[in-house]
């Protein structure tokens, strides 16, 4: 699995230039270079009859066989693709080795925190805004997509669109999660379910958001809990403004993929300070509510916003002086 | 959906090489023959396993029919349950490929299809690993080098049940330690669907002594073997197959 990657040996090493030919269909694909490997496989970049693919490769015919099931069936979705394009299914014979693998569609890009960390935190909402939409189709399909993580999202473009890649971790919605990384994982913070349901994502994409602002990640104190992450959102700058949505998200309280996406829409809207639960809200009542909301402010914005009340009661005050003089006057004059 | 019977695993973790009784690579074997699976994790922490500690675990493995795994302790958690359901997947596979060979002839398997037809026969797989009901036993070494490992085993162990549980099977758990304060082997828990106990007694070990591996195994069947025999009359004779019932 993805998450073995510190240990774990690669499972193959072939050299540029290998030449890769299929036992069933005998097509030929030339190995470019590599892309990435878990346990459970490795992706090398390979140069086909019709031009570069992604070439996954498993001494496990389990694992090669369910990842080609899920992709199968994202592809009949509509709309923008869900995963990679399947190309084909094969197995390849090499000095008594069997091998199995499918080709798929190379999807170019940069992984999602080197995207942003070279492009800048302004996109980590619209990114995440275009993941929760791709979501909420997996969930309607019926899918959970499990190993969410940013080494599993690829920024395509421009124009910039984020693509999930790997769904090793892909699971049908009631059944157990079928792989997943620590980090991203609600059952390690929480000791929550690992059954697939949509909110298992939804954690996993709270975490993303802290993962990008935290790029070596951390590990779980003692008895790692909601404490622990919360502290870490609030200990960030650049979480501020997603702090109510992560924190609903990893609570599981967003019933689906499109209520997080349009709550964090929402909250970047209206800027840092806006905490509104429904999302309809006019920008006054949350403006309020979030004033409120004392203890979550740093104290230095909390000076600030009294000096301002002050400022607006003087203004208010004097106005009311000059329209009763005004009005006064009016009376003399009459 | 399909009628399943009852996967047995036993799930070994230890920290290097047997010093004591049978050997432990024939007492998989036998365990293997029973219908048990055997799997090992060797848990490493800065010092390293020697040759022959790492050659007994994979030998352990190969013949309890197992997966086995080398592992770090901070990452024990993640391979405990990877190679839990690993093994599952193997045996099922396993299974499958039977019911394959009853169908198509003696030397069909799920590779030997063209890989267009296995994604079929992989979803009945799937399934079967949803819902299979399991029973693992695990074997935790207590030996003086395990002393400071035990409390990531014990993090590991309730995840792994955390893990097992969101599947839609019934799984079963039981926990022994070896060497046991008389016997070569000690009973910690008994069969629970539910792993949390363990938190409370997990912290009274005291680790210490030497390592028989072997003895433990063996002991270890005695115990799955007692709990078939009271529901005995239900199910079939013990040494044929994996599976109580398939399919």
């Amino acid at each position: 699995m993805a998450m073995m990657n510190n240990t774990s040996k690669k499972p193959f090493n072939f050299p540029a230039g290998t030449v890769i030919r299929g036992k069933w269909y005998k097509q030929i694909y030339t190995i470019v270079k590599e892309l990435g490997y878990g346990a459970n496989g490795m992706v090398y970049l390979v140069q086909g009859a019709s031009g570069y693919l992604a070439l996954k490769m498993s001494d496990s015919n389990v694992s090669i066989t369910s990842e080609v099931n899920v992709l199968k069936s994202f592809s009949k979705v509509q709309g923008t693709p869900l995963g990679p394009k399947l190309h084909q299914v094969d197995d390849w014979e090499t000095r008594g080795q069997k091998i199995h693998f499918y080709t798929m569609e190379y999807i170019q890009g940069m992984n999602l925190l080197n995207f942003v960390q070279s492009k800048g935190t302004a996109w980590t909402g619209v990114l995440i805004a275009q993941l929760l939409s791709d979501l909420e189709r997996i969930h309607n399909e019926g899918w959970v997509f499990g190993d969410l993580k940013p080494e599993n999202l690829i920024v395509t473009g421009p124009p910039y669109r984020i693509r999930c890649i790997d769904v090793g971790g892909t699971t049908i919605q009631g059944r157990a999660i079928k792989e997943f990384t620590e980090f991203f994982d609600r059952g390690y913070w929480l000791g929550a379910s690992r059954k697939a349901e949509p909110t298992y994502d939804l954690f996993s994409v709270g975490m993303i958001l802290i993962n990008l602002a935290y790029p070596q990640r951390f590990n779980k104190t003692e008895s790692g809990n909601m404490q622990q992450l919360r502290k870490a959102i609030a200990a960030k700058d650049q979480l501020c403004k997603f702090q109510y949505t992560i924190e609903k998200a990893l609570e599981g309280s967003f019933p689906s993929a499109g209520e997080m996406r349009m709550h964090l829409l929402d909250a970047l809207s209206h800027g840092a300070s806006t905490q509104s639960s429904a999302p309809k809200q006019s920008r006054r009542a949350s403006a309020a509510s979030s004033s409120r909301q004392p203890t979550q402010q740093p104290s230095r914005v909390q000076k600030q916003r009294k000096k301002s009340s002050h400022f607006l009661e003087t203004v208010l005050v004097i106005m009311i002086v000059s329209l009763l003089y005004v009005l006064y006057i009016y009376g003399e004059l009459m | 959906m399909m009628k399943t019977g009852t996967l047995r695993q036993i799930l070994l973790l230890t920290d290097g090489c047997s010093n004591q009784g049978e050997d432990p690579i024939a007492m998989a074997a036998l365990a293997k023959e029973q219908g048990i699976t055997v799997n090992v994790i060797g848990v490493m922490d800065n010092d390293v396993i020697d040759d022959n500690g790492m050659q007994e675990i994979e030998g352990i493995a190969l013949s309890g029919g197992g997966v086995s795994q080398i592992v770090y302790a901070q990452q024990l958690s993640q391979t405990v349950q990877m190679v839990t359901r690993k093994a599952m997947t193997q045996t099922l596979q396993g299974v499958v490929n039977n019911e394959l060979k009853q169908i198509l002839g003696k030397s069909a398997s799920m590779e030997e299809l063209p890989p267009d037809q296995r994604g079929e026969v992989m979803e009945v797989v799937d399934e079967l690993g949803e819902s299979v009901d399991m029973e693992v036993l695990i074997l935790v070494d207590t030996s003086a080098s395990m002393k400071h490992k035990l409390p990531t085993v014990k993090e590991a162990l309730l995840d792994l049940s955390l893990s097992l549980n969101a599947r839609m099977g019934d799984n079963k758990f039981s926990v022994f330690v070896f060497p046991g304060k008389r016997q070569d082997v000690e009973k910690l828990l008994d069969w629970t669907p539910k792993l949390e106990t363990l938190t409370s007694i997990f912290s009274k070990l005291s680790p210490g002594g030497i390592t028989p591996t072997g003895p433990a195994i063996s002991e270890a069947l005695t115990y799955f073997k007692k709990k078939r025999s009271l529901r005995g009359l239900l199910s079939r004779g013990d040494d044929e197959q994996y599976f109580e019932e398939t399919i």
